[in-house]
C-alpha cells in the first residue's frame, strides 16, 4: 500500500506516474517498447542536452559470448576502468560507481583475495612482485543474481549477458549478497555524471543513464557487441590482456584460447560457470 | 431486513466502542502513547530524508550492502516465531496458565511480523516499486526466489496471527463460544507456519554460496533456536509490564511465566550447542571460510569494530542460560527479569548486526568495510520499533478488557435496556 502512496504525495508529475506504472521490458510490445524510447530520449535530451540514439537491439542468433583474460599481461594500469566509466556512463561521484575492480595481489598468491589491496596508487605500474587481478561481471551461465532476484528484474538473455531492467528493480540487494564476484554495484543515490562527458550511444539493456537506487553491471557493452565491437575494456588495453568472442563460433578467439591456453575461472567450486577465462601465456 | 439492519448496527456500535476504548485512558497511557507518536513522527521524517536522497543517507555501501535494517528485520522475525511457545502449550496441551494469555502472544506476534516488513521495506531503494513483488499485479520470482517465498510466509503469518485473536475475541466479546472446527484449523497451521517464516528467512542467507558466513547448514536451526530464546523472553516481560499497569485484573499467572522460562532453558541450551558445534568446525579445520568468524570473534587485520558487541553477546546468553537453568533464579521474578533483558539484548546483537554484518565482510573479493549504522539509521529503526510498540499497545487496550470480561456485548445491551426502560 505504501508503494502507491509514495509517488502520490512526492509531487505527483505526469513524468512519474508513466515510470510508475511502467511494465517490465521483457513484458512490453513493440509499440510500448518504441513509446519508452522515445520518452526517454526526449527526457535525456533535457537533462543532458544531447541527442541520445537508445537501442533495443535484440541478442544476435547463435552468439555466446565470452571474455579472456591473460593475467601474465596485465601491468595493473586501470585504463578498462577508465573506459569502461567513460563508454557506460557510470556515476562519477557520490556516488563513484565502477565495474571493473583490479586487484593487487602480492606474487605467490592468486585465490586467496583476502590479501589483496583494491586501492593501491603507486605512481608506476607494474610494481615489483606484484601481479593484478582485474575482476568484473563474469557473466555466469548459471548466474546467483538472476536466481534470487525477487521480481525478475535481472534476467539472461540469449546471447549470455545477464541484464538488468533498471526500471523494474525495487533496490533490495539481494543480487549483490548473492554475487561471489562482487559483479554488481547499486546507485546509493542519484548518479552524477558530467554533461559534456555523456555517452549518448546507448542501449536500454546496458549504459543508458540510470537512476537512483537501482543496481547496475557489466554487460560486456551489450552497446557495441550486438553491433560486431569489442567492449571497451578490450580495446582500451594497452597490453593486449583482454580478449573477447563467441564462444559457439569454433573459428573465435575464444575457442581459440580455451583450446590452446591453461584457462580457469574465478571460483570454479561455487558451480556458478563463468564465461570469464583467465588465463596464462604457455 | 430487519436482522441485517441489526447486525449491521452492533458492528457499528463495536466498532465505535472499540474506538473509544482506545482512546480513553489514563495519563500514563496517554503519556506512552504519545511519546511513541513522537518517536514515529521523528523516525518518518528522517526516513523522508532517506527517500528523497536515496540510499546514501545511510552508512551501507557496496561492500556492506545490508545493514541495521536487515538486522533487525532478522531479530523481528525470530520474535514473532516466538508466539508457537505459547500456542502449543496452550492449544495442543491444553496447559490452562498458558491458555488465558496466548491470545495477547500472538497479538505480539503479528505486531513483530509488522515491524519485521517495515524494516524491509524501509530498505528498499526504490519502494515506489514495491507493487512489482506482489503476485499477479507484478512479476514475483516464485519458487526461485527466497524473498519472495519470505513476502509470502510473512504475510501469511501476519494473516494468521490476526485472524485467530481477532476471531477469538470478537466471540468472547458476544459471550459465544468460538466454532472450533472453523478455528482450530487455522491454529495448528500457525504452528508450522511459525517454524517456516523463520526457516524461509534463514534460507535468505543459507543459500548464498557467495557468502561462507550464512552458507551453512547449522543456519537454520540456529535461528529458531535463537528465537524460541529471545521472542518468549521479550513476551515475558511484556505480560508483566501489563500485569502491573493494566487496570483491568488480567490473569497472568506466575506459573505461565515459569513455564515460558523453562522453555528459554531449553531454547538457549541448543542455541549455545549449535553454535559451538559451528565454531568448532569452522576453528579445527581453519580453511578460509573462518574470515568472517575471525572477524567477529576477534578481528581481523586490525578490524575488530565488533569483537566487545559479540563477546557481551556471548556473556549474556551464557549468563541468562544459568538463570533459567536453575529452578531458584528462575522463579524468582527479579532475576527472572535479568535473566530475559539479557537474553532479548544478546540475541539482538547475535542474531542481528552480528548475523548480518559478518556476512559481508571480508567481501567477496576480499575488501574489508567496517560498517557502523548513522543516525538515520538508528532514528528510523526506533520509528518502526515505537510503531510496532504502538500498534501491540492499541491492541492490548482492546483485547485486555475483552478478556477480562470488562469489555463485553452484554453490558452494551444492558445499557441499551436500561435507555430505553427510561
Amino acid at each position: 500500500m505504501a508503494g502507491l502512496y509514495i509517488p502520490l504525495f512526492s509531487s505527483c508529475s505526469r513524468e512519474e506516474a508513466e515510470d510508475f506504472l511502467q511494465k517490465h521490458f521483457r513484458e512490453m510490445t513493440a509499440d510500448e517498447k518504441k513509446q519508452v524510447i522515445a520518452k526517454l530520449e526526449q527526457r535525456y535530451l533535457q537533462k543532458y542536452g544531447r541527442k541520445f540514439r537508445i537501442s533495443t537491439q535484440d541478442a544476435v542468433p547463435d552468439t555466446l559470448w565470452a571474455y579472456g583474460l591473460e593475467l601474465s599481461r596485465c601491468i595493473g594500469c586501470r585504463r578498462c576502468v577508465y573506459a569502461c566509466v567513460k563508454e557506460n556512463n557510470q556515476s562519477r561521484h557520490d556516488p563513484q560507481l565502477q565495474w571493473i575492480r583490479v586487484l593487487r595481489l602480492k606474487r605467490g598468491n592468486l585465490i586467496n583475495l583476502e590479501d589483496s589491496e583494491h586501492y593501491y596508487d603507486p605512481d608506476l605500474v607494474p610494481e615489483k612482485g606484484f601481479v593484478y587481478l582485474p575482476v568484473q561481471c563474469q557473466q555466469c551461465q548459471n548466474p546467483p543474481c538472476v536466481k534470487v532476484c525477487p521480481v525478475h528484474a535481472t534476467w539472461q538473455e540469449p546471447d549470455g549477458i545477464v541484464v538488468v531492467d533498471y526500471n523494474w528493480c525495487i533496490g533490495c540487494r539481494y543480487c549483490i549478497a548473492a554475487c561471489p564476484y562482487k559483479g554488481r554495484v547499486f546507485n546509493w543515490a542519484e548518479p552524477n555524471i558530467p554533461r559534456e562527458e555523456i555517452n549518448p550511444s546507448v542501449h536500454y539493456l546496458g549504459n543508458r543513464p540510470r537512476m537512483k537506487c537501482a543496481v547496475e553491471k557489466c554487460t560486456f557493452c551489450i552497446q557495441r557487441v550486438r553491433q560486431g565491437r569489442y567492449p571497451a575494456c578490450v580495446e582500451a588495453c594497452p597490453t593486449g590482456t583482454r580478449k573477447f568472442g563467441n564462444l559457439l563460433d569454433p573459428n573465435s578467439e575464444m575457442r581459440y584460447i580455451i583450446d590452446r591456453k591453461r584457462v580457469f575461472r574465478l571460483k570454479e567450486d561455487l558451480g556458478t560457470e563463468p564465461k570469464f577465462y583467465y588465463f596464462f601465456e604457455a | 431486513m430487519e436482522k441485517r439492519r441489526d447486525i449491521l448496527n452492533e458492528t457499528w456500535h463495536f466498532y465505535k466502542r472499540t474506538l473509544t476504548l482506545v482512546v480513553t485512558g489514563s495519563k500514563l497511557y496517554y503519556a506512552w502513547c504519545l511519546s511513541l507518536v513522537a518517536i514515529i513522527i521523528i523516525g518518518l521524517l528522517f526516513y523522508m530524508k532517506q527517500h528523497e536522497t536515496g540510499l546514501i543517507a545511510t552508512n551501507m555501501n557496496d561492500q556492506v550492502s545490508w545493514g541495521l535494517y536487515i538486522a533487525n528485520f532478522t531479530y523481528l522475525v525470530g520474535a514473532a516465531a516466538a508466539a508457537v511457545l505459547l500456542v502449543i502449550p496452550s492449544y495442543v496441551y491444553h496447559f490452562k496458565p498458558i491458555k488465558e494469555i496466548v491470545v495477547l502472544g500472538e497479538l505480539f506476534a503479528a505486531s513483530s511480523i509488522v515491524m519485521a516488513i517495515l524494516f524491509v521495506m524501509v530498505d528498499l531503494g526504490r519502494l515506489d516499486r514495491f507493487w512489482h513483488m506482489l503476485p499477479v499485479l507484478g512479476w514475483m520470482n516464485f519458487p526461485q526466489s527466497l524473498l519472495a517465498w519470505d513476502v509470502l510466509a510473512l504475510n501469511g503469518y501476519l494473516f494468521l496471527n490476526l485472524l485467530i485473536p481477532i476471531y477469538l475475541l470478537v466471540k468472547f466479546y458476544y459471550r459465544k463460544n468460538p466454532n472450533w472446527k472453523f478455528i482450530l484449523p487455522f491454529i495448528l497451521l500457525s504452528i508450522p507456519m511459525a517454524v517456516a517464516i523463520h526457516t524461509v528467512t534463514a534460507f535468505l542467507y543459507n543459500g548464498l554460496p557467495a557468502r561462507p558466513f550464512w552458507n551453512a547448514s547449522i543456519l537454520a536451526p540456529r535461528f529458531l533456536a535463537s528465537a524460541f530464546c529471545s521472542g518468549p523472553a521479550i513476551i515475558i516481560i511484556i505480560f508483566q509490564i501489563i500485569r502491573k499497569v493494566s487496570i483491568h485484573h488480567i490473569e497472568i499467572e506466575d506459573e505461565a511465566l515459569f513455564k515460558i522460562s523453562e522453555l528459554i532453558a531449553y531454547a538457549m541450551f541448543l542455541n549455545l550447542f549449535l553454535l559451538s558445534a559451528e565454531l568448532f568446525k569452522e576453528y579445527y579445520s581453519q580453511t578460509v571460510h573462518i574470515a568472517s568468524f575471525k572477524y567477529l570473534f576477534e578481528g581481523l587485520h586490525g578490524h575488530n569494530q565488533l569483537v566487545p558487541w559479540i563477546w557481551a553477546a556471548m556473556t549474556m546468553n551464557v549468563i541468562a542460560f544459568f538463570i533459567f537453568l536453575i529452578p531458584q533464579t528462575r522463579k524468582r521474578l527479579t532475576t527472572l527479569n535479568l535473566g530475559c533483558l539479557l537474553v532479548i539484548i544478546g540475541v539482538w546483537i547475535e542474531k542481528g548486526p552480528g548475523f548480518v554484518i559478518p556476512g559481508f565482510v571480508p567481501d567477496p573479493l576480499g575488501e574489508i568495510f567496517e560498517y557502523l549504522p548513522n543516525l538515520l539509521e538508528l532514528t528510523v529503526s526506533f520509528g518502526i520499533w515505537a510503531t510496532g510498540l504502538l500498534i501491540f499497545t492499541l491492541l492490548m487496550k482492546v483485547a485486555i478488557p475483552i478478556e477480562t470480561g470488562a469489555f463485553t456485548h452484554t453490558e452494551y445491551e444492558k445499557g441499551i435496556a436500561a435507555f430505553r426502560s427510561r
